[in-house]
C-alpha cells in the first residue's frame, strides 16, 4: 500500500487560508489503512482545522479511493459548493481528483512517502519503489533498490555497521538480509551472477497494454 | 618507476593518501604530497570524502602529475551517472592519470549536504566493467571510441567486516571487482593483524595485489570515534591504552604505524598509510621499516 504522513497543521492552515468553504476529502483505502487519511483522520482535521478558524465552513466526505474514477464521481455534488478540495489521498489520488475537477483548487493535506508495509504499529517501512524491472525472484525476496539507501545491485558497500545500514542505525542493511534469505532458501548463488546495470525507467510512466485497447475499439 | 610498474614489479607497494580541501587553497595538500613523493608508489586522491563538498580529485591528480607523481584517482558513484563517470575517466586520461580506484561512496547523508540527490546509477563493480569497456575501446552503449585510455584499475576491500554475513558479502564483492578488472585493493584500515593475516588466507590465489590500510592513530579520542563510528574499523584497547599513556603521542602513533606496516609486510603485497594529515610522519615510518 501507500504511505503517506499528514503535512504539519501550520502547512495546512497556509494552504486553505484563502478559502472559507472546503471540502475535505478522505481516501478509504492506503491513506486510511496507515492511519493518515481515512474517515477517522478527516474528523480529527476537520475539528483542528475549526478549533483554529470559526470563519470557515468543512465539508467532510469519505470515498474508497480517490484514485479511481467511479468513486471520484461520487464527490461531484459537493465539490460544485466548496471553494477548495483538500484531499487526504496520496499524490495519485490528489491528481486524479484535480484532473477530474479542473477549475478547482485540489490540495493535499498529506505527504506520500512511498509504497510499504506496517512493520509494527506506528511504524511503516519501504518495500518497492516501483522500478519497472521486478529482481525480487534472485534476492531472495528483499529488494534492493528500495530498501538498500544506494540501490546497489550487486552486493552490499563497506559501510554497514552490526547489520545497520551507514544513513541511519534504525535501518537494516538490505544486502545482509538478502544474504540471509538466499542462504535461508539455499540459493546463495545468485549473489555470485553477472554483475547488474539497471535500466532506470523513464518518467512519466505509461503503460500501454495493446490487447485492451483492440478491445475497447472492436 | 609508475606505479604500474612498481606493481608489476612484485616489491612491496606503498601508497598514502591526501585529501583535497574545501576551497581552492592547495598550498598544505601540495606540500605534503612533495614531503612523500619520493617514498611512495603512488598517492591517491580522495572524491568528495565523508560525502563532503570539496575540491575535486580530477583536478588535484593532475596537480599531482605535473610534480612528478603517479597518482590514483578515487572515483565515487555517489554523484555521478554513467553518462558523467565515463566522460570524466576520458577526460583523467587526458589530463595524464593512469591509475584509478573503484568506490560504491558514502552515502551523501553522511556528509554536509545530507539531503543532496545520492546518484549510484552504477557501483564499484560496475564502474570496473566500465572502465574495462573504456580501455578496450568502446562506451557502455557500445559505441567506439576516438582515442583510448589504458587505466590501471583498483578497488577497496573491507577485511573488518563485523560480521559473517558482511564478510562473506565483501568477500563475493571483491571477487565480482577482480573479475570486472581490479588489478589492486586498498583495505580499510586495519589494527588487528590476526584477524587481516585470517582475511588474507580466504582470498589467497585472487590474483590481485592488497595493500593493507593503515591509518595513523592520532589521539585516544580518535581510536574511540573510529571504533563507534567508523565501519569495519576496531581500533584494540591495548593500542589505545599505549596511546593514553604516551607522554609523546606523535611517537607512539609512528610505533603502532611501525608494527602494523611491519607485520603486514609478511601478510600482502603492499600497505596504504592513511596519515590525515600528518604526512609527515610518513617517511620516519618507512625509514624504520625500511621500505
Amino acid at each position: 500500500m501507500i504511505i503517506a504522513e499528514q503535512k504539519t497543521l501550520a502547512e495546512i492552515r497556509d494552504m486553505v487560508s484563502p478559502y472559507r468553504k472546503i471540502l475535505l476529502a478522505g481516501c478509504g483505502t492506503c491513506t486510511a489503512f496507515c492511519s493518515a487519511g481515512g474517515s477517522k483522520e478527516v474528523d480529527k482535521l476537520a475539528d483542528a482545522l475549526l478549533s483554529e478558524n470559526k470563519d470557515i465552513v468543512i465539508d467532510k466526505t469519505t470515498i474508497p479511493r480517490q484514485c479511481a474514477t467511479k468513486f471520484i464521481d461520487r464527490l461531484e455534488n459537493k465539490v460544485g459548493h466548496c471553494e477548495a478540495v483538500l484531499s487526504m489521498a496520496c499524490g495519485n489520488g490528489v491528481q486524479a481528483v484535480a484532473s477530474r475537477f479542473p477549475d478547482k483548487p485540489v490540495l493535499p493535506a498529506l505527504n506520500t512517502q512511498f509504497i510499504g508495509v506496517e512493520k509494527e504499529p506506528g511504524v511503516w517501512t519501504e518495500n518497492c519503489m516501483a522500478c519497472g524491472d521486478c529482481i525480487l525472484w534472485r534476492t531472495g525476496g528483499i529488494c534492493p533498490v528500495a530498501r538498500c539507501a544506494k540501490s546497489l545491485l550487486n552486493g552490499a558497500c563497506g559501510g554497514a555497521s552490526e547489520g545497520r545500514c551507514e544513513v541511519s542505525k534504525d535501518r537494516p542493511c538490505a544486502w545482509q538480509e538478502i544474504y540471509h534469505a538466499l542462504k535461508r532458501l539455499n540459493m546463495l548463488h545468485y549473489l555470485k551472477e553477472k554483475p547488474q546495470v539497471k535500466d532506470w525507467p523513464i518518467h512519466p510512466g505509461r503503460v500501454v497494454r495493446e490487447d485492451l485497447r483492440d478491445v475497447e475499439a472492436t | 618507476m609508475s606505479f604500474r610498474e612498481a606493481l608489476e614489479s612484485g616489491k612491496f607497494l606503498v601508497t598514502a593518501e591526501v585529501g583535497p580541501g574545501k576551497g581552492t587553497d592547495v598550498e598544505h595538500l601540495l606540500k605534503d604530497a612533495e614531503m612523500i613523493k619520493e617514498r611512495v608508489d603512488a598517492i591517491n586522491v580522495t572524491d568528495l570524502q565523508s560525502s563532503v563538498m570539496r575540491l575535486g580529485s580530477m583536478a588535484v591528480c593532475h596537480m599531482l602529475v605535473d610534480m612528478g607523481i603517479d597518482p590514483i584517482f578515487q572515483v565515487t558513484c555517489r554523484d555521478r551517472n554513467r553518462l558523467a563517470l565515463q566522460s570524466d575517466l576520458l577526460s583523467a586520461w587526458v589530463l595524464g592519470i593512469r591509475n584509478m580506484l573503484a568506490l560504491t561512496g558514502d552515502h551523501p547523508t553522511l556528509g554536509d549536504h545530507p539531503t543532496a540527490k545520492p546518484v549510484f546509477d552504477l557501483d564499484s563493480v560496475t564502474l570496473l566493467e566500465a572502465i574495462g569497456t573504456l580501455n578496450a575501446g568502446q562506451d557502455m552503449a557500445g559505441n567506439e571510441l576516438k582515442g583510448v585510455p589504458d587505466f590501471l584499475c583498483g578497488a577497496v576491500v573491507n577485511p573488518g567486516a563485523d560480521n559473517e554475513a558482511a564478510m562473506d558479502l565483501q568477500i563475493m564483492k571483491m571477487e565480482k571487482k577482480i573479475e570486472a578488472g581490479a588489478k589492486f585493493f586498498q583495505t580499510q584500515g586495519v589494527y588487528d593483524l590476526d584477524a587481516f593475516e585470517k582475511f588474507m588466507k580466504r582470498v589467497e590465489g585472487f590474483g590481485a595485489k592488497v595493500l593493507g590500510g593503515i591509518i595513523l592513530l592520532k589521539s585516544v579520542g580518535m581510536a574511540r570515534y573510529m571504533n563507534k563510528n567508523v565501519a569495519g574499523v576496531f581500533v584494540p584497547e591495548p593500542f589505545i591504552q599505549e596511546m593514553k599513556e604516551a607522554e609523546d603521542k606523535a611517537q607512539a602513533s609512528k610505533e603502532i604505524a611501525v608494527r602494523l606496516v611491519k607485520g603486514m609486510k609478511d601478510l600482502c603485497d603492499g600497505v596504504h598509510i592513511m596519515a590525515l594529515g600528518w604526512e609527515s610522519k610518513i617517511p620516519p615510518i618507512l625509514d624504520d621499516v625500511g621500505l
